[in-house]
Order: C-alpha cells, then sequence, then structure tokens
C-alpha cells in the first residue's frame, strides 16, 4: 500500500504566543508536530507494520522551519517525506489544493492521513477539501480504523459518547482522533536514521493547481483578553452554598422552576 | 435581499436550542433566513422556527422522503439546496455534527469556511473566533462565491423575534456517497450533552477517583447541568473520554463553568474560557483557575459540593 501522512507544524501549546503587526505570532517560539498529527503518523506506522509491502510518505506544508516536524514524522516511521516549502501560512483550500498536486505528482495514494484538526488556526477541514479534490471520501475524528480488501471500516465521535461507524471505499482521507492510538515516540536510533531518510523539496509556486474560488484572510490578531475579576466566596460549606445558588438564580439565571 | 441558510441540527426530533443563537446571528434588515432541515418537520419545529424569525423552512428530501442520514449525502442535498434558492451564505453549528457537515458542504462548494465562530458579521463576511489554543482571537474575512460559518454553541444568545414562516420541500438528487453508515453505537455518558449544556459541572484531579464523580453527577442532576473532566481525570481513566473538556477534548461555552479540583491549564482553557460564568471550586487558593474565573471558593469540594447538591434540592422543593 501506499501511505500519505499530512503533518502540520505548530507552536507548542505551552509557547508565550506574541503577536505582530496585528495579524501574525511571532515564530520565534518552540513548534512541534500538530498532536493529531502523531497520531496520523503512528496509525500510517502500524499498518505498515501490520500488512506489510507499504511505503509510508510524510508530507508537509510550511516554511523552513517545517522540516522538523518533517524529520520528527520520518523518525516516528515515515519513509520519505515531501516538502512543500512556503513563504508564508496559506488557508486551508490553497493548502489543501497544494497537498493534491503534491501527492499526485508523487505517487497514486491509497489512504492519506491527517489530523482531526490543527492547533494553531483550528479550522476542521483541510481532510474533506483534500478528499474532495481528489474526488474520494473522507472522514475525520476517527477512534477505530480496521483495514478491509478494498475499504476501511472507521468509528468517530459522535455526541455524548456515542459513535458512528462508516466504511469508505479506498482509496479515502483520514482524519485520525486523539484516542486512535498511542503514538510512540522515536527512539534515537530512529532521530538518527531519519535524518539519511529522503525529502523532496518543492516550492508551492511551483506546484501546479487550479487556485480556489475563494480563500480565507486574517484581518486581525489580538490576544484573547482576560475580563475576569475574581471574587472570592468564603464561609461554611452551607454558607458557600447558599451563594453558589443565589449567583445560579440571580446573576446566570440558569435555575428554572 | 441577501439570502441566508442555516442548517438545523435536531435531537429526537426536536430543535437543540443552540440552533436558536445561530438563527439570531443569522437575522439581519434585507435577509432572508432559509432554515434546512435534514430529516422531517413537524409542528413543534415550525413554531420553533418562526419565534426566532426563519423566513422559509426547507425540507430537504429525495424522491419523497427525508434522506437516510449519511454525511456525504446530507452535505450534498444541503449545497444542492444552496444553489437552488441562490443562497450563498450558510449558517450552523461548530459542534460534533456541524464539524461532520459543514467542511463537507464547504468543500463540495468549493468555498471558504471559518469554523467555531464566536461573532460574526454577515454584511462584511467577517468572524471571529480563537486560535492558538484560545490565546488570541482572529478576525477573518471569508471570500468568494459562497460564504460558510459554524457557530459555537451558545456562544451568540438567543433573542426570540416572530416571523410567519413558510414551509418548502427540496427534492436533492443524491449521487454516490463512497462512504457507507453501517451502525450508531450509543453512548455510555448519560445525561446531558456537553456541548448543548447550559451548566457544567466539570471534575480534575482533584475528584482522586472514579467513584467520586458520582457527587458531580448527583449535584449536576438538580439543575439539569452536564458533568465535564478535565485531562488528567480522563488520563487516569476516572472518567470517559467523552467527557474531556479541553484542548484535545469538547469545546464548550455554557453560561455557568463549575470547575471542581481543576487547576485549570493552558490546554484546559482552550476548551471552557468562553464559558459566560467560571466558578472555581480547589483547596490550593494558588490554583491558576482561581485568578482566571468569576467566583471562586478555597475550600475542600467534598465539602462544598454535597453541601451545595442540597442547597440545591432545597431550593427545588
Amino acid at each position: 500500500m501506499r501511505v500519505y501522512v499530512c503533518v502540520k507544524h505548530v507552536p507548542d501549546t505551552a509557547a508565550r504566543i506574541t503577536i505582530l503587526e496585528d495579524n501574525r505570532i511571532d515564530e520565534r517560539v518552540t513548534f512541534i508536530m500538530n498532536p493529531y498529527d502523531e497520531n496520523a503518523v503512528e496509525e500510517a506506522a502500524r499498518i505498515k507494520r501490520d500488512v506489510g509491502d507499504t511505503e509510508v510518505i510524510a508530507v508537509t506544508l510550511g516554511t523552513q522551519a517545517a522540516e522538523a516536524t518533517l524529520r520528527s514524522a520520518l523518525a516516528m516511521g515515515a519513509d520519505r517525506g515531501i516538502f512543500i516549502k512556503s513563504d508564508d501560512h496559506p488557508d486551508s483550500m490553497v493548502t489543501a489544493a497544494a497537498l493534491k498536486a503534491a501527492i499526485e505528482l508523487d505517487g497514486k495514494p491509497d489512504i492519506i492521513f491527517t489530523g482531526k484538526e490543527s492547533i494553531d488556526s483550528e479550522g476542521f477541514q483541510t481532510m474533506y477539501r483534500l478528499a474532495a479534490n481528489f474526488g474520494i471520501p473522507a472522514a475525520s475524528n476517527v477512534v477505530t480504523l480496521s483495514l478491509e480488501p478494498d475499504t476501511v471500516i472507521v468509528e468517530y465521535e459522535l455526541e455524548a459518547g456515542a459513535r458512528e461507524v462508516v466504511e469508505l471505499a479506498l482509496p479515502c482521507v483520514i482524519g485520525t482522533g486523539k484516542n486512535l492510538n498511542k503514538p510512540n515516540y522515536p527512539t534515537l536510533p530512529a532521530i538518527m536514521k531519519a535524518r539519511k531518510k529522503e525529502i523532496k523539496q518543492i516550492d508551492l509556486e511551483d506546484l501546479n493547481f487550479e487556485k480556489p474560488a475563494g480563500r480565507v484572510e486574517i484581518l486581525e490578531l489580538k490576544p484573547a483578553a482576560e475580563k475576569r475579576q475574581p471574587k472570592e466566596l468564603t464561609g461554611t460549606p452551607d454558607e458557600v452554598a447558599v451563594q453558589i445558588v443565589r449567583i445560579l438564580q440571580e446573576e446566570a439565571r440558569v435555575l428554572h422552576d | 435581499m441577501q439570502k441566508i441558510g442555516i442548517l438545523i441540527e435536531t435531537k429526537e426530533g426536536e430543535i437543540k436550542k443552540t440552533n436558536l443563537g445561530v438563527i439570531t446571528a443569522a437575522r439581519g434588515d434585507g435577509r432572508e433566513l432559509y432554515a434546512f432541515l435534514m430529516d422531517g418537520i413537524n409542528d413543534d419545529q415550525k413554531d420553533v422556527l418562526q419565534s426566532y424569525g426563519v423566513h422559509k423552512i426547507v425540507e430537504v428530501i429525495s424522491e419523497d422522503a427525508p434522506i437516510d442520514y449519511n454525511p456525504v449525502s446530507w452535505s450534498q442535498a444541503v449545497s444542492q439546496a444552496m444553489v437552488h434558492f441562490g443562497i450563498n451564505t450558510l449558517l450552523g453549528l461548530a459542534g460534533i455534527q456541524g464539524q461532520n457537515l459543514l467542511p463537507r458542504i464547504a468543500a463540495g462548494l468549493n468555498a471558504p469556511l471559518v469554523m467555531d465562530c464566536s461573532a460574526i458579521d454577515l454584511a462584511a463576511h467577517t468572524a471571529q473566533k480563537s486560535q492558538f489554543s484560545g490565546r488570541t482571537i482572529a478576525t477573518l474575512k471569508t471570500k468568494g462565491n459562497f460564504h460558510l460559518y459554524g457557530i459555537r454553541p451558545n456562544a451568540i444568545e438567543a433573542l426570540p423575534a416572530f416571523c410567519r414562516a413558510d414551509v418548502v420541500s427540496f427534492q436533492a438528487e443524491i449521487k454516490k456517497a463512497g462512504l457507507t453508515v453501517k451502525e450508531l453505537k450509543q453512548g455510555d455518558a448519560s445525561g446531558v450533552d456537553l456541548t448543548e449544556a447550559d451548566v457544567i459541572l466539570a471534575g480534575g484531579r482533584g475528584l482522586e477517583n472514579s467513584e467520586n464523580f458520582s457527587l458531580l453527577f448527583e449535584c449536576a442532576q438538580m439543575v439539569g447541568a452536564a458533568v465535564g473532566a478535565s485531562r488528567v481525570a480522563v488520563d487516569e481513566g476516572w472518567v470517559p473520554y467523552a467527557m474531556q473538556v479541553g484542548q484535545t477534548g469538547k469545546t464548550v461555552s455554557p453560561k455557568v463553568y463549575i470547575a471542581c479540583g481543576i487547576s485549570g491549564s493552558v490546554q484546559h482553557f482552550a476548551g471552557m474560557k468562553t464559558a459566560a460564568m467560571i466558578i472555581a471550586i480547589n483547596k490550593d487558593p494558588e490554583a491558576a483557575i482561581m485568578k482566571r474565573c468569576d467566583y471562586f471558593v478555597a475550600a475542600d469540594l467534598f465539602e462544598i459540593i454535597p453541601a451545595l447538591s442540597a442547597r440545591l434540592k432545597a431550593t427545588a422543593n
């Protein structure tokens, strides 16, 4: 099988985010592989282990720094990488079009994995756009996956712990959820080996794809304001309970008769 | 006349109340609101939609019946209905169901979509949403022939505005999906849905074990609240992942979020910081959440929660 895994280089959740020129962040912070993409790489590596005769190709679109995340994917089990180099951070429509063009140039996918969302832009959509561009089915937030001869059967999460079981014809795009697997973090020898694996670099401008019909522009980026002014509730447990009930009744108005 | 489509979510035949904020956000001078209902309509639903100002209720069908649930078929049907009625803007909820439909519709139309909006301006085609785990608020502008927005449940307050609505049918042509729905497995998480809840009681490390969560469930029952959990409580195996609130769990915007024994990490705040009110109960007065809430109680939750349950019970009677 030929399995592609799309990964994204994102700021660490613990990084201090500073905004520059009201529309972008200062990127001089620690970056990591998008956490859900680790599940995507792990699942591709698992298929390679279980099925055999499988090539796993990691793909990323990003600035020069994103190569580090591609190397992480190689250390976690991908065989080689495709690096679409971009000077900025295009929206999900351009990203999906570019990923499709780069994958198509490289070969014929059986499965394409992505994470279920990226923790920077939180768009929840690139996997579906990628699938639509290929004209193949997609499912996201997938928490179990079993490979059948011409299909995959997956479960994704619904509300209140319910799950939907769906079958997708191959090839398909799968957005991986956190509970799909436990990513194996790379060993030192795997990291050393990953340094020698092949990365094919393509400039975004050199990829041939039709410009999407729409786009999303960032007009402004602001720090989320902290408006709350904490007030302490004191007294015996019962006195505190009385105050909370009053707040729920009179201030929040959430207690109904 | 700007025509706005609204993808309505129902649960057991009832319109989820979080739709009402979405309809409120869609209203405006010179706008015609089209509500799309995917699994049939009844008089109660019509009454609700009229009370919030919907002009046209579109029953989306195939042949003469509602379309069997399949996220691909439903998405195809909605985009066909948009084109048919000349609707260029679609709003929906950005909860779990919306996450499975809105991006499919956007991808099919090759149209821009902003998910998890906390505010929108349909005249300017802009939306606000949090990014970078809730540490920034971005104002995004969509450009193109269509504009799609997924609204964070409960982010926009619902205000009624009566308008008589017509019911129309739209017959979609469903093409092969490549995706077959095999089964729906009911969840083990009982009671109120987290993303729909007005009140959430959430427990973290301070709950200490699985059994103690029953204290939260008992208290939640008194107010019709849902019970959530921090990542620690889920990772420890005390409660199922479906209850997790935060970066890697659910994003919620209740009217009141009562955090019990939760320290309040950046990742947890990413999932609940848009709650209208946060009440923190923690015996550690230095916990991060105590500085980022509206009310805090620096005390043992094992004393406060039972007292609160008793007081709520007394109030209910």
